[in-house]
């Protein structure tokens, strides 16, 4: 069993999603992650989910999805070669007097911006792959992380390869 | 300018649909409307769970799409059962359901329910149209759906203002629809296709496993061609019986829980199996590691996604059944006949033939053999789920495919007669028979007031043993006989055909029973036989759930 990133282009139709990601659920696979977002063809949207599952699990699951009507294509980009990111919003407590410097810190070695202020608290915006943000938020948790709100991964191919339609 | 409504009939009819079955309601008024001088025939059900089985049982005698309709709300939601049931079986259904206007969607307004939600996982694919532009277009892409690649049901949700609403759009019905996304394979890879071929000439006990895409492909003569051309014994699932006439020497009859031993002691010492349109059900492999454990596994499937989902398999080709076979047809060039295998398969047929009791008593089997005795190989057989399907499938001789209609892979009691009245509209000309448990038949048991309106003189014979019979005989044998509410008390079950103005006889007697089946045949309508059958009468053989299928109990009798 390992995480698998999936990339999947669909039509982006009403209850698109909802089919994609009912069949996980029916289909007991759990979604570690998932983003959705329209993409460079109009009309289509691209999800990325992230589940885990042996090889014969994560096959079934792919050939599943193939089925569906608005699923135009289906890959697994584990084994390629390929950049991910998350993106993170993190709320953190961090009062003036105490642990505001070391918060700020900390987020300048993980090249997070601070994008809010409060008197009791910071808000940290910060990107890279999934085990970035694992680490950062650990860190964090020290001082208190009063709100953590991830994208869900997203992932692309090196060089010239690319996750397109070829159906 | 037409009303959503007149495209709709109009589209219905420009597919090829010959009768709709349905059930009439609010929003769907204004389909009724249309349909009142369309010339397209519509059947009243007294369910609407009932259209949609009635349109299965039309799909699956005809092999054409079958149609059912219903109002908003209860009327959609009545007919889950039976999208779900043709979904399993990969059956070709359309099914349109009223919604509530679209001004109101998602308001709970009255009778809204939300039907292409609830469907998302027992149809291919369904839609909510919102724009009468969009209709025509929706209805060529529902059957097509429905009747390509891997058939199955396809609802179309249509809210009220979209059937009243005008458009002038032209109904381009007819052209095959673009779809992005869905692009079936029908030919088979031509490498695996001469992997296969090899596979099956360099193998010693090759054993055909033939399930319903089978029928489903039309693929009966291919699949009979490839079993004589090199004398490979064919065994059958439920879904296929029928593809292969039932008495054809190299037929081993049905697999699995309830198959014959032979197909099963065949399964289990082959070397090479062909799994043919076959899905490897539980209720077929039982243990999966115990099934065909010594055999280069083929398996041809038009759905990718069945191949390797239950048994790893050395051979996968995916196409559609009769395509492929047709490939390997043309390039099987062998003289070789496996005659020890046939020979040890003879003795086996021998050693362990299918049998039952012969004290005098009413038998079930018995009914079952005297039908298949007196009707001819186009008549048509649909059954019940339980005991009653299991001794049919057993015991009765199919010669044709498409002349069995069944609930397979969802089991669905009730499914039975009201598909019995869609096989019959189907095939006015030929006898139907709708063999039935007496539970099963009082999960629709309404549908004799559309038998009788009708006059569809389908016949209904009930097995009837005053219990849930296949659950009674799971209590016997599991639970130490204690028969937990499956005891049902009588029914008279002439007295309610009578009430319906359907005449019917009631059967105690094995000596009345060719009479009282030639009198049903003879009457011109719909008609009732009661059989009164050994109570505790069981389905043999049996694999206990979870055992290898060659670990079957109950072969002798008692
Ligand atoms: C709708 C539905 N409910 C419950 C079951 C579970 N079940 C399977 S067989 C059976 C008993 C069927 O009894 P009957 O129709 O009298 O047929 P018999 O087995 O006695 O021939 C039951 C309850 C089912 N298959 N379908």
């Amino acid at each position: 069993m390992k995480a698998h990133t999936l990339s999947i282009l669909v039509e982006n139709r009403a209850g698109v999603l909802s089919r994609v990601t009912g069949l996980f659920s029916r289909r007991g696979f759990n979604i570690e992650s998932l983003a959705v977002g329209t993409c460079e063809e109009e009309g289509m949207s691209r999800v990325t989910i992230v589940c885990i599952g042996d090889d014969a699990q994560i096959e079934q699951v792919m050939k599943q999805l193939n089925k569906l009507v608005e699923v135009i294509k289906v890959s697994d980009i584990t084994e390629n070669y390929h950049v991910e990111r998350e993106l993170a919003l993190i709320k953190v407590a961090a009062d003036p007097g105490s642990s505001r410097a070391e918060v700020m810190q900390i987020a300048d070695i993980f090249r997070a911006n601070v994008i809010d202020v409060s008197s009791k608290t910071i808000t940290l915006e910060v990107t890279g792959p999934t085990q970035k943000i694992d680490a950062l938020s650990n860190l964090l948790a020290q001082y208190g992380v009063k709100e953590l709100i991830r994208t869900g991964k997203i992932a692309i191919l090196r060089g010239t390869k690319t996750v397109i339609s070829t159906k | 300018m037409k009303t959503g409504a007149k495209i709709l009939i109009e589209g219905l009819l420009k597919q090829g649909t010959k009768t709709l079955f349905g059930y009439p309601g609010g929003v769907v008024l204004p389909i009724y409307d249309e349909l009142f001088d369309s010339g397209l025939p519509h059947i009243l059900v007294r369910h609407e769970q009932a259209a949609a089985h009635a349109a299965d049982g039309y799909a699956r005698a005809s092999g054409n799409v079958g149609v059912c309709l219903a109002t908003s709300g209860p009327g959609a939601c009545n007919l889950v059962t039976g999208i779900a049931t043709a979904y399993m079986d990969s059956i070709p259904l359309v099914a349109i359901t009223g919604q509530v206007p679209t001004s109101l969607l998602g308001n709970d307004a009255f009778q809204e329910s939300d039907i292409t939600g609830i469907t998302l996982p027992i149809t291919k694919h369904n839609f909510l149209v919102k724009d009468v532009k969009d209709l025509p277009k929706v209805i060529t892409e529902a059957f097509f759906l429905a009747k390509t690649g891997r058939p199955g049901p396809v609802l179309i949700d249509l809210p009220k203002d979209v059937c009243t609403a005008e458009s002038d759009v032209e109904t381009d019905i007819g052209s095959e629809p673009v779809l992005r996304g869905y692009k079936p394979t029908y030919k088979g890879h031509t490498r695996q296709i001469e992997r296969a071929v090899s596979t099956i000439i360099s193998s010693e006990r090759p054993v055909i496993y033939a399930g319903g895409g089978v029928i489903a492909s039309n693929a009966s003569a291919e699949l009979i061609s490839l079993a004589e051309k090199l004398m490979i014994p064919v065994t059958t699932t439920l879904m296929a019986l029928g593809a292969i006439p039932g008495d054809h020497p190299l037929n081993l009859g049905m697999l699995g829980m309830h198959g014959t031993e032979y197909a099963n002691y065949a399964i289990t010492e082959c070397d090479c199996l062909i799994a043919i349109g076959a899905r490897f059900d539980d209720r077929v492999t039982g243990k999966v590691d115990a099934f065909a454990p010594h055999a280069s596994v083929i398996h041809i499937d038009i759905d990718p996604a069945e191949i390797g989902k239950n048994k790893k398999v050395d051979i996968p080709i995916v196409g559609d059944v009769k395509t492929v076979l047709t490939q390997i047809l043309d390039r099987l060039n062998s003289e070789k006949k496996y005659e020890n295998w046939n020979a040890r398969i003879r003795q086996w047929k021998e050693k362990h033939p299918l049998i039952y009791d012969n004290d005098g008593k009413l038998h079930p089997q018995f009914v079952i053999q005297t039908l298949n005795s007196l009707l001819s190989a186009d008549d048509i057989i649909v059954s019940e789920v339980g005991q009653n399907q299991m001794w049919t499938a057993q015991y009765y001789c199919f010669k044709k495919p498409r002349t069995w209609v069944t609930s397979g892979g969802l089991g669905t009691m009730g499914y039975g007669f009201p598909a019995s009245v869609g096989a019959q509209v189907a095939f006015p000309g030929r006898r139907v028979f709708d063999i039935a448990g007496d539970g099963s038949i009082q999960m629709n048991i309404q549908e004799l007031g559309t038998v009788s309106q009708y006059n569809i003189p389908v016949k209904i014979a009930i097995l009837n043993n005053r219990f849930l019979g296949m659950v009674r005989q799971w209590q016997e044998l599991f639970y130490n006989r204690r028969y937990s509410y499956t005891e049902l008390p009588p029914v008279d079950f002439v007295k309610v055909a009578n009430a319906y103005g359907i005449e019917g006889i009631r059967v105690d007697d094995p000596s009345c029973v060719k009479q009282a089946i030639k009198d049903s045949i003879a009457h011109e309508g719909p008609f009732v036989l009661d059989f009164r059958i050994e109570r505790e009468e069981n389905v043999f053989p049996m694999v206990p759930a979870g055992a290898a299928i060659n670990e079957m109990i109950g072969g002798r009798p008692k």
